[in-house]
């Protein structure tokens, strides 16, 4: 798997944050390994301890197993006047997990982001690279339903 | 392309194609496909209305997309255009909504007005 | 369908409707058919038109007149001066200060104080494709200046323009290219910011998702008037289809021969690419974005030199803001004079705003520099729904201040703000109602600061954890004589010390904060008292025993079993194990639960020793 997003990348090292968007959208758990990030050190030469640097820097990277959907609600200020915390408790109780958290079944990690850039229909949040709207209770609720109903 | 010259060649033709008169269509359904408008449901609207348009049969309705008009309080919006008339602007549309303004406005000519935001000339 | 010959367009958005359109139109129908002209007259009901205080308002077309305040009695004069007579009911038209009547539709503020350039093609065209660009006139600009102007001809023609970059810091956009093109370099680059992480903005991705090909023939005259070759657009990775879109576009260009080598038939070779961010907001900063590129981490590195004498892998280059090269092709299609007859003497031109928080229309919209706050919230923005009234908004989202309602006609340029404690930045505008608690808002854009600073610096790491400690500490009852007093002086001394812009504007919500509403502040602190009721450890949940029928169904909604009582003698919460959960609140059929600020008991006094 790492060979073809490999042979996408030409091995020098501006290439890191792609190469790194691509393995963690490759793997079923959206996360990178640490098996991955020693064939990424291999590959573009440069030390493991850099790699980590530069993961641990961007928050879209994650060293840590997560669910096949990642959904990142946003907390910033206007999604916050607009109710996103209401949202954020109505989310977890229904997916019984915590922030951070990743469902038993392993289909949902809950996650907290800054703006996404939809400020006009706060409050909002994204599902993989899906945006949703103008959130309410039970639009969250259909929209998880409907996601469940497809895996 | 080489020169300005053929860039007003191209510009030229893209305003005559962009001109309903000239082309086999009547009618023209513009859908907002920002992020916004994608947030608040534009895709499944833009399913809908492709889907009305093909199981009615309208070879001359044209779909296309835009970016957003700023109206985010009002997404998904769409505009419905018409050579020689107003353009209509609808907001907050549903697919239920997009299958009357077709059944209405685009079949029967009648502007659903309980969904207009601005009509303009 | 007969054709009409009127379309009358009724506003029925609610305000509207309350103040009795509805009733308008049955007058209106029953006229029209007395006058028999209903089959000749079309009239539509329309969503919100926007000057929501003179409704019921409508519109008259084809003249496009708009009538406003109109009662069921002006109908019958109404339909037979305009509908059958032809003239115009000048009684009900729209005035302005000066009593002179407005006519047309673009002469009413509400419209009329849009002016789209960056924006212009934005909901217009397909931004898939090339061709309706350039229907509407694109690539024109980068053609002509190509053959018929220098360089510095080019940088001429921006500096008399008087554009100030709209990426937040307000640099003339003119001088900047004009250093990085004296630079002598064999490479040099252009890179269009589009990092877009303040919260409330949403600029720079619709113009990216909406008109992608004006960004780009932006981006191409700026390498043209510096000398670059290469260009790339670093686009934060939360924005997917801004991404799509762009990209789509470079290589429409690349296939219409407009990027690539010896471009219309001159000696301009340029290339352009797309790179992503990975999710931290201060790789907006241009050194940190530049390290970004580069495949490192995104810390900011200090200024001078500046990008423009060496940047990208030490070249010198130019970082614009989106919103920044998508007034470049206006600019030069209709002239440097154009661009700044509008605006104010040291603010040209038109700027993008965001609106978001409290305000009726949300969304984007642009107007020339130094229109009124007011302007902005109340006639473009529609007011504040609800009925709630107005409070404050905020500016520059994290990096900026807040404004009050004494600012509300402040005018919207880089230095006005700037005196009343501000700042313009990216255009981000949140609108805030009386429901809000200033203090707790605050807290929460340090804690965004907080979070996204990259720790560099120790004034910056070290000292906004300082001022977020004293914030939490406020928010949750245990504020102290003498922190206002801490809170300003650690602010002052993070504006100073710091690095980057981050840090160097990351204290002003406070400060601003305190600097407007610094009541707030003293009745958290010395009341232990939310005056707004938001932070929850400042009030408290109280059953009104009246209203309270005793179904007990808040008791079994808390969690803490903290509501005990009988159906006689009603329920009542125990303040002192109440956790503010609200689920009493919302079980409760009665609606006898009340929030009420304060924390509703006498603590016994061990805040100190928590925090001492
Ligand atoms: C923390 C921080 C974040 C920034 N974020 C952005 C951004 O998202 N977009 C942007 O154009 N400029 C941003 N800037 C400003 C840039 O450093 C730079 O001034 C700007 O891109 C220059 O373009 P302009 O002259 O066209 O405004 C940011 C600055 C700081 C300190
Ligand atoms: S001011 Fe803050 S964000 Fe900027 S370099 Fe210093 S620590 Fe980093
Ligand atoms: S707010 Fe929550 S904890 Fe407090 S009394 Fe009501 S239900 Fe109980
Ligand atoms: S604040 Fe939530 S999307 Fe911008």
């Amino acid at each position: 798997m790492y060979e073809k997003i490999f042979n996408k990348y030409s091995p020098e090292k501006e290439n890191l944050i792609y190469i790194l968007h691509d393995i963690q959208d490759a793997n079923p758990q959206n996360f990178i390994s640490e098996d991955a990030v020693q064939k990424v050190s291999e590959y573009l030469k440069i030390s493991i301890s850099h790699i980590y640097g530069v993961l641990t820097f961007y928050s879209m990277y994650s060293t840590k197993p997560r669910g096949k959907n990642v959904i990142r609600l946003c907390e910033a200020p206007p999604c916050f006047l607009k109710g996103s915390e209401r949202i954020l408790k109505n989310l977890c109780k229904i997916l019984n997990v915590k922030v951070g958290g990743t469902t038993s079944d392993g289909l949902f990690t809950v996650e907290l982001c800054a703006c996404l850039g939809i400020c006009g229909n706060a409050p909002v949040m994204m599902i993989n690279e899906d945006v949703y709207g103008d959130l309410t209770d039970e639009k969250v609720e259909k929209i998880i339903t409907e996601i469940k109903g497809r895996a | 392309m080489k020169t300005l010259d053929d860039l007003r060649k191209i510009r030229k033709k893209a305003q005559q194609e962009m001109k309903l008169r000239e082309s086999n269509n009547r009618i023209k359904i513009v859908i907002s496909m920002g992020t916004s408008g994608i947030a608040m449901g534009a895709r499944e609207v833009m399913k809908a209305i492709l889907d009305e348009v093909s199981n009615r049969n309208l070879t001359d309705v044209l779909v296309t997309q835009t970016g957003e008009k700023g109206l985010s309080s009002m997404e998904p919006v769409i505009d419905v255009i018409e050579e020689g008339k107003q353009t209509v602007t609808y907001g907050n549309i549903t697919t239920e909504k997009a299958r009357k303004i077709i059944a209405e406005h685009i079949v029967n000519g009648k502007v659903v007005n309980d969904f207009v935001i601005t009509v303009q000339s | 369908m007969p054709s009409k010959r009127t379309d009358i367009l009724l506003c029925c958005g609610s305000e509207c409707v309350s103040a009795g359109s509805l009733k308008i139109k049955a007058k209106l129908l029953e006229e029209l058919k007395k006058q028999d002209i209903a089959e000749e007259v079309n009239i539509i009901e329309t969503g919100c038109m926007g000057p929501c205080d003179s409704g019921p308002v409508m519109m008259v077309y084809p003249e496009g007149i708009f009538y406003r305040n109109i009662s069921i009695d002006d109908v019958s004069e109404l339909v037979e001066e305009h509908l059958i007579k032809g003239r115009p009911l000048t009684r009900l038209m729209m005035r302005d200060i000066n009593d002179k009547v407005f006519t047309k539709v673009k002469e009413i503020p509400f419209y009329k104080k849009q002016i789209k350039v960056a924006l212009e093609n934005c909901g217009y065209i397909d931004p898939e494709k090339i061709e309706e660009y350039i229907a509407f006139g694109g690539y024109e600009a980068i053609g002509k200046i190509l053959i018929e102007n220098s360089p510095q001809e080019t940088i001429d023609i921006v500096s008399k323009s008087g554009l100030r970059g709209r990426g937040g810091a307000g640099y003339p956009t003119g001088e900047k290219w004009q250093f990085c093109y004296d630079q002598q370099s064999e490479e040099k680059y252009v890179i269009c910011n589009a990092d877009e992480g303040d919260p409330g903005s949403f600029i720079d991705r619709s113009i990216l998702e909406g008109d992608p090909h004006r960004v780009l023939e932006g981006m191409m005259l700026a390498a043209y008037a510096i000398g670059a070759k290469k260009g790339y657009f670093y686009i934060r990775a939360e924005y997917p289809l801004a991404i799509c879109r762009i990209k789509k576009a470079i290589s429409l260009a690349y296939e219409y021969g407009l990027l690539g080598k010896n471009i219309f038939e001159t000696e301009f070779c340029f290339e352009a690419e797309v790179r992503t961010g990975a999710g931290a907001f201060v790789c907006g900063e241009e050194t940190a974005l530049i390290a970004s590129i580069e495949g490192r981490r995104g810390f900011p590195n200090s200024k001078p030199p500046y990008p423009a004498k060496s940047g990208l892998w030490t070249s010198p280059t130019v970082v614009n803001n989106v919103e920044t090269l998508a007034n470049f092709s206006a600019i030069f299609n209709k002239g440097a004079e154009w661009f700044a007859s509008m605006g104010t003497e040291s603010s040209k031109g038109t700027k993008v705003f965001a609106l978001s928080g409290d305000v009726k229309n949300t969304g984007l919209v642009e107007v020339p520099m130094g229109v009124t706050m007011r302007e902005l919230v109340y006639e473009i923005g529609g007011g504040i729904p609800d009925g709630k009234s107005f409070k404050a908004v905020q500016l520059g989202g994290p990096s900026g201040g807040c404004l009050t309602s004494d600012h509300l006609d402040t005018k919207i340029d880089y230095e006005s703000l700037k005196a009343v404690g501000t700042m313009l930045g990216s255009g981000g505008v949140i609108v805030m109602n009386e429901d809000n608690c200033m203090v707790n808002l605050a807290k929460f854009f340090l804690e965004f600061s907080l979070e996204e600073s990259c720790g560099k610096c120790t004034p910056c790491r070290v000292g906004l954890k300082q001022m977020y400690e004293i914030m939490e500490r406020i928010t949750s009852g245990a504020g102290k004589q003498g922190d206002i007093e801490e809170l300003e002086q650690l602010g002052k001394n993070i504006c100073e010390l710091s690095l980057c812009g981050l840090g160097q504007s990351a204290p002003n919500p406070v400060l601003s904060t305190i600097r407007y509403f610094r009541h707030e502040y003293e009745s958290h602190i010395n009341e232990k008292n939310c005056p707004t009721k938001v932070c929850s450890h400042l009030m408290h949940y109280l059953i009104d025993t009246d209203k309270c029928n005793g179904c007990g169904l808040c008791s079994i909604k808390c969690p803490v079993d903290c509501i005990p009582g009988n159906r006689e003698e009603k329920y009542n919460i125990n303040q002192e194990d109440c956790v503010k959960c609200g689920n009493c609140m919302e079980a409760c059929p009665e609606s006898a639960i009340n929030k009420i600020s304060g924390i509703g008991f006498i603590p016994e006094d061990d805040s100190d020793s928590i925090y001492g």
